[in-house]
C-alpha cells in the first residue's frame, strides 16, 4: 500500500470521536489517544474536525524540541516524542501551526499522533482511517481520491508568513490552492486595542 | 532551514540535533576517528600510569613486630581481630578447632568483603559471594576470589602472639 496518502476532510466529519476511540486501543499507548476531535467554532455550530498529525515537511514541533525528542522518519512520518528524551516542556504544543502535540500530565509526555507507521509501513491503513465511518479520515491512493472527492485535496499551507507544507492532505474547495490563515485573527488583542483581553467580572475595573 | 540539504546556510545546531531519524544514530568518520584516537591515547596513558607505578612501587624490607595477643586467653575455634601492619588493614587471628594459630587479612581478594571464621566447617568464609578460604592456608576453597588470602606470619614468644610478616600470593 505503498504510494497511498492520508486524507483530512472536515466538511465529512460528524463528531462521532469514532478515530479517538479507536486510537486509544493502540497497545503502545493503551487508554490515551494521540488525535482529537476539535469543535470549529463551539458557540454557534456542531461542526467538528478530526485533528491528526499533519506530518509537515519541515516539523516546527521537532526544530523546537529541546530535548532532541521528535523525530521524522524517512517516510516523512513526525514521530511521537522518544520517552527517554522527552521532558514534557510544552514547547512543541505551542510551536505546532496546527495544535496537534498534547502533553500528557501523568507520564510527562508529549504524545502525538505518528500516523500509526507500525501500520502504515508494512500496508496497514491508520487505525483511525479505519474506522471513520464517514472517511473523513482517509487513507488511500491520489488518483482514487481525486476520482471521487468533489473538494481538492492540498498540502500547502499558510500562517500569515510562514509556509508549511505537510505529507497529510487536508480536503478544500478547488478554489482553494493553498489554505491561508491570517494569524491575527487569532491572536488575543492586547490591553491598549479596543477588545480588552482582562477579564474583570468582579467590575474592580 | 532544510537540514537535510548540509548547504551552509544550516545552522550548527540543526545540524547536530537533526530532526531526521536516520541521522540521529549516524556518526561521521571524523567523530568515530576522534573518539578511537582519544580512548587508545586514554588506554595508553592509564597503562604507562599502572606501569610507572609499579616501577617505583618498592617492597617492604622490615615488617614491624606487632604483638596482637596471647595465646591462652584465646579459646579454640574463636577469634581475635587486629591491623596489621597498618592501621588500615584489617586482619583476623583464628585459633582453629585443633588448637592452631593461624592469621589472615580479613580483606576477601574478591571485593574487599569481611570474611569470617566458620568454627563449625574450620574455613573463613566471605557472605558477600560465599567464597570460602582454607583456616590452614587462606587457599580458595570455592567462590568468586582470584586468589588465596595474605597470611599473616605468626612467632608466639612465650604466650604472647607477635605479628612479623605478610605473605601474599600472586592471582592462581
Amino acid at each position: 500500500m505503498h504510494g497511498y496518502e492520508f486524507y483530512v476532510d472536515p466538511s465529512r466529519c460528524i463528531g462521532c470521536g469514532a478515530c479517538m476511540a479507536a486510537c486509544a486501543e493502540c497497545d503502545t499507548h493503551r487508554g490515551a489517544s494521540m488525535i482529537h476531535v476539535d469543535f470549529i467554532d463551539r458557540p454557534n455550530s456542531i461542526a467538528t474536525t478530526p485533528m491528526v498529525c499533519m506530518h509537515c515537511v519541515e516539523p516546527t514541533c521537532a526544530l523546537v524540541c529541546p530535548a532532541d525528542a521528535i523525530k521524522q522518519g524517512e517516510d516523512g512520518v513526525v514521530r511521537s516524542a522518544l520517552k527517554p528524551r522527552c521532558i514534557a516542556c510544552n514547547n512543541c504544543v505551542l510551536a505546532c501551526p496546527f495544535g496537534i502535540p498534547t502533553v500528557h500530565i501523568g507520564p510527562d509526555l508529549m504524545m502525538k499522533c505518528d500516523m500509526c507507521y507500525d501500520r502504515t509501513s508494512v500496508g496497514l491503513r491508520p487505525m483511525c482511517a479505519t474506522v471513520c465511518p464517514s472517511q473523513a479520515l482517509t487513507y488511500g491512493p491520489p488518483d482514487v481520491i481525486a476520482r471521487q472527492r468533489l473538494a481538492r485535496a492540498t498540502d500547502d499551507f499558510r500562517f500569515g508568513n510562514e509556509h508549511v507544507k505537510t505529507k497529510v492532505f487536508m480536503m478544500a474547495p478547488e478554489s482553494a490552492p493553498v489554505i491561508a490563515v491570517n494569524v491575527e485573527d487569532y491572536m488575543e488583542k492586547g490591553p491598549d486595542e479596543s477588545e480588552g483581553w482582562i477579564l474583570d467580572d468582579a467590575g474592580l475595573g | 532551514m532544510n537540514p537535510k540539504d548540509g548547504s551552509s546556510t544550516t545552522p550548527v545546531w540543526a545540524e547536530e540535533f537533526s530532526v531526521h531519524a536516520s541521522e540521529d544514530a549516524y556518526v561521521q568518520r571524523r567523530q568515530f576517528t576522534k573518539f578511537l584516537v582519544l580512548t587508545s591515547f586514554g588506554m595508553v596513558a592509564g597503562n604507562g600510569w599502572i606501569w610507572l607505578k609499579a616501577l617505583t612501587a618498592k617492597e617492604r624490607s622490615a615488617w614491624p613486630q606487632v604483638v596482637i595477643g596471647r595465646a591462652s586467653e584465646i579459646q579454640a575455634g574463636t577469634v581475635r581481630f587486629f591491623s596489621y601492619p597498618e592501621e588500615t588493614d584489617p586482619c583476623i587471628l583464628v585459633r582453629r578447632t585443633n588448637g592452631e594459630f593461624t592469621a589472615f587479612s580479613q580483606k576477601c581478594t574478591h571485593l574487599s568483603c569481611a570474611v569470617y571464621y566458620a568454627a563449625e566447617r574450620d574455613r573463613l568464609e566471605c557472605p558477600c559471594h560465599e567464597g570460602y578460604f582454607s583456616a590452614a592456608n587462606g587457599q580458595v576453597l570455592q567462590g568468586p576470589p582470584p586468589r588465596q588470602l595474605p597470611q599473616v606470619t605468626l612467632e608466639q614468644r612465650g604466650d604472647d602472639l607477635v605479628a612479623v610478616g605478610v605473605t601474599t600470593h600472586a592471582s592462581e
